[in-house]
């Protein structure tokens, strides 16, 4: 475990100097949230009743982000050999780069919830309810994307396959993030938690896959 | 008969489609075949070696 | 006869099928009644649940194959897999147009968002879809049979996942509860949805022949043509070397 607290420490702390997530991923996600207002017209009752959908959205698109940088952090300076030859084990190496993606995820999930409620007039009626749905929908994105992002190293393509694996995956993910916030913000009469329970099993699946598949896929990253 | 055209489309996308990768798959076929030696035209192998 | 893909099995199937297409369409277009509630368009079902139920056929082909690379590292196991994904997309993709073309003068409408079935095969097709990209992305042969299995198994680990998010998201549904299940429709028209089953998994049987040997066929003429590659990287090797050889102190231009 401590391997793996060493490994999302490291890229947290790569991500402290750099500022690519809060200087790029963030305002990028900002700006999807701006342009969903544009495109439907700005109507504030629409927007309102749309929130979840779009929040979950924005959120995906800025994953891939995350997930890209995740990933290239190690491709630029050849880590993932030194990652291998380590000897930590491939879970653990997952673990790692999961939880600090997660992380940086949640924080811009933070930030944009401000923007939900200044943009879209959005009020956070079950705040428990919303919060335990972002943290189980954030855990599921960034453990398949973890999976997912170093399966695409080492393609010339990465950047377009990526998006084109993942989301299709996640589209669950969506939909439940998506109910549950329905649920939280009071948009529609559905039974939030059920959909938590569907994203923490969601999110259960994708950690365990996650674990077992990483060390297969490192040998050849 | 009522919804031909539908049962046209219907029909005829899915035998149409049918018919033209089962023939792009005889025409790759063709063209891989010549140029691999007979010896390696084995069809059916269990060598989990060939890896 | 030029060398193929065809053999005396694909060529005894191909004639079945071909029999088989026609009897199925002289069952469907003559012999059945129409539909008391879809009139004829209840004939497009018997092209639509075959293809629907075989593209998934052809996902399964592909998750076994799929672990089997995982545990064997068969390259046989990894072109199974590879030709089970793309029928299986292919039948996907057809099972979508067919059930949009169905849905239209039964539902008016091309599309319903939260059917189930639906939404269920627009994810298996998009992820194979996915899989078969990635497929032609990467080039080392070992390397690609390894991470596509596990983009093949994780693609079918997302049905169940899938299946309940979507029935919870819309507990209502416009497909029609099991058309084989319940029984109510008719003996002729089951005998002939049956028929269709057995003809298009003759289909996808023929389909799957070529597109396995095809697959070979590639990963030898890849092996051959580096064989012919390495040997002709030989010889002009040997060739340089023998020039040196004969002229000493000239330089051969090549610094190795």
């Amino acid at each position: 475990m401590r391997v793996l607290w060493a490994i999302a420490e490291k890229d947290l702390r790569i991500e402290v100097r750099s500022k690519v997530v809060a200087s790029q991923v963030l305002p990028f996600a900002m700006i999807v949230l701006v342009l969903f207002g544009l495109a439907l017209d700005a109507d504030r009752a629409t927007l309102r009743s749309f929130t979840p959908g779009l929040y979950w959205v924005a959120v995906l698109f800025a994953a891939i982000l995350a997930i890209q940088r995740s990933v290239s952090v190690e491709t630029a300076s050849s880590a993932f050999e030194a990652l291998r030859l380590s000897g930590a084990a491939g879970w653990q190496v997952f673990g790692g780069k999961a939880l600090a993606v997660a992380a940086q995820l949640l924080a811009v999930e933070a930030v944009m919830a401000l923007g939900v409620v200044v943009l879209y007039r959005s009020s956070f009626d079950d705040p428990v309810l919303v919060v335990t749905a972002a943290v189980g929908a954030t855990v599921a994105i960034s453990a398949a994307g973890s999976l997912y992002g170093v399966l695409a190293v080492g393609m010339g393509v990465r950047d377009t396959i990526l998006p084109m694996l993942l989301l299709p995956i996640l589209a669950p993910v969506l939909v439940a993030a998506t109910r549950a916030f329905d649920d939280g913000l009071g948009t529609a009469a559905v039974n939030g938690w059920s959909w938590c329970g569907l994203l923490a099993f969601f999110a259960g699946v994708y950690l365990v896959v996650g674990g077992a598949a990483y060390s297969v896929v490192l040998e050849d990253a | 008969m009522t919804h031909v055209g539908y049962l046209v489309a219907g029909w005829g996308i899915v035998l149409g489609t049918f018919g033209l990768y089962a023939w792009s798959l005889i025409r790759r076929g063709r063209a891989l075949a010549a140029r691999v030696p007979a010896d390696r035209r084995r069809w059916m192998t269990t060598d989990a070696t060939e890896a | 006869m030029r060398p193929s893909t065809s053999s005396r099995a694909t060529r005894l199937l191909g004639a079945a099928l071909t029999v088989g297409l026609v009897v199925l369409g002289l069952f469907a277009f003559v012999f059945t009644e129409a539909d008391l509630v879809q009139l004829d368009a209840v004939r497009l079902l018997y092209v639509h649940v075959p293809v629907a139920i075989l593209s998934y056929v052809g996902f399964s082909v592909c998750a076994f194959g799929s672990a089997m690379v995982l545990w064997k590292r068969s390259t046989w196991w990894d072109i199974t897999a590879a030709a089970g994904a793309e029928l299986g997309v292919l039948f996907a993709g057809l099972t979508l147009v067919t059930g949009a073309i169905w849905g239209r003068p039964i539902w008016n409408t091309w599309w319903e968002w939260g059917d189930v079935r639906l939404m269920t095969t627009l994810m298996m097709f998009l992820v194979y879809v996915g899989y078969l990209a990635y497929r032609r992305v990467v080039p080392a042969a070992d390397v690609r049979a390894r991470r596509s299995a596990i983009i093949g198994l994780v693609g079918v680990l997302n049905i169940p996942i899938v299946n309940r998010s979507v029935e919870w998201w819309e507990s209502r549904t416009l497909h029609q509860k099991s058309t084989l299940g319940e029984l109510k429709i008719e003996d002729l028209t089951l005998f002939t949805l049956m028929l269709g089953m057995v003809v298009f998994a003759l289909v996808f049987a023929w389909l799957m022949i070529h597109r396995f040997r095809v697959g070979w066929l590639e990963h030898q003429a890849e092996t051959v043509g580096l064989v012919a590659a390495m040997a002709e990287r030989r010889a002009q090797r040997d060739a340089e070397i023998d020039e040196a050889l004969a002229h000493p102190g000239v330089s051969s231009g090549s610094d190795r």
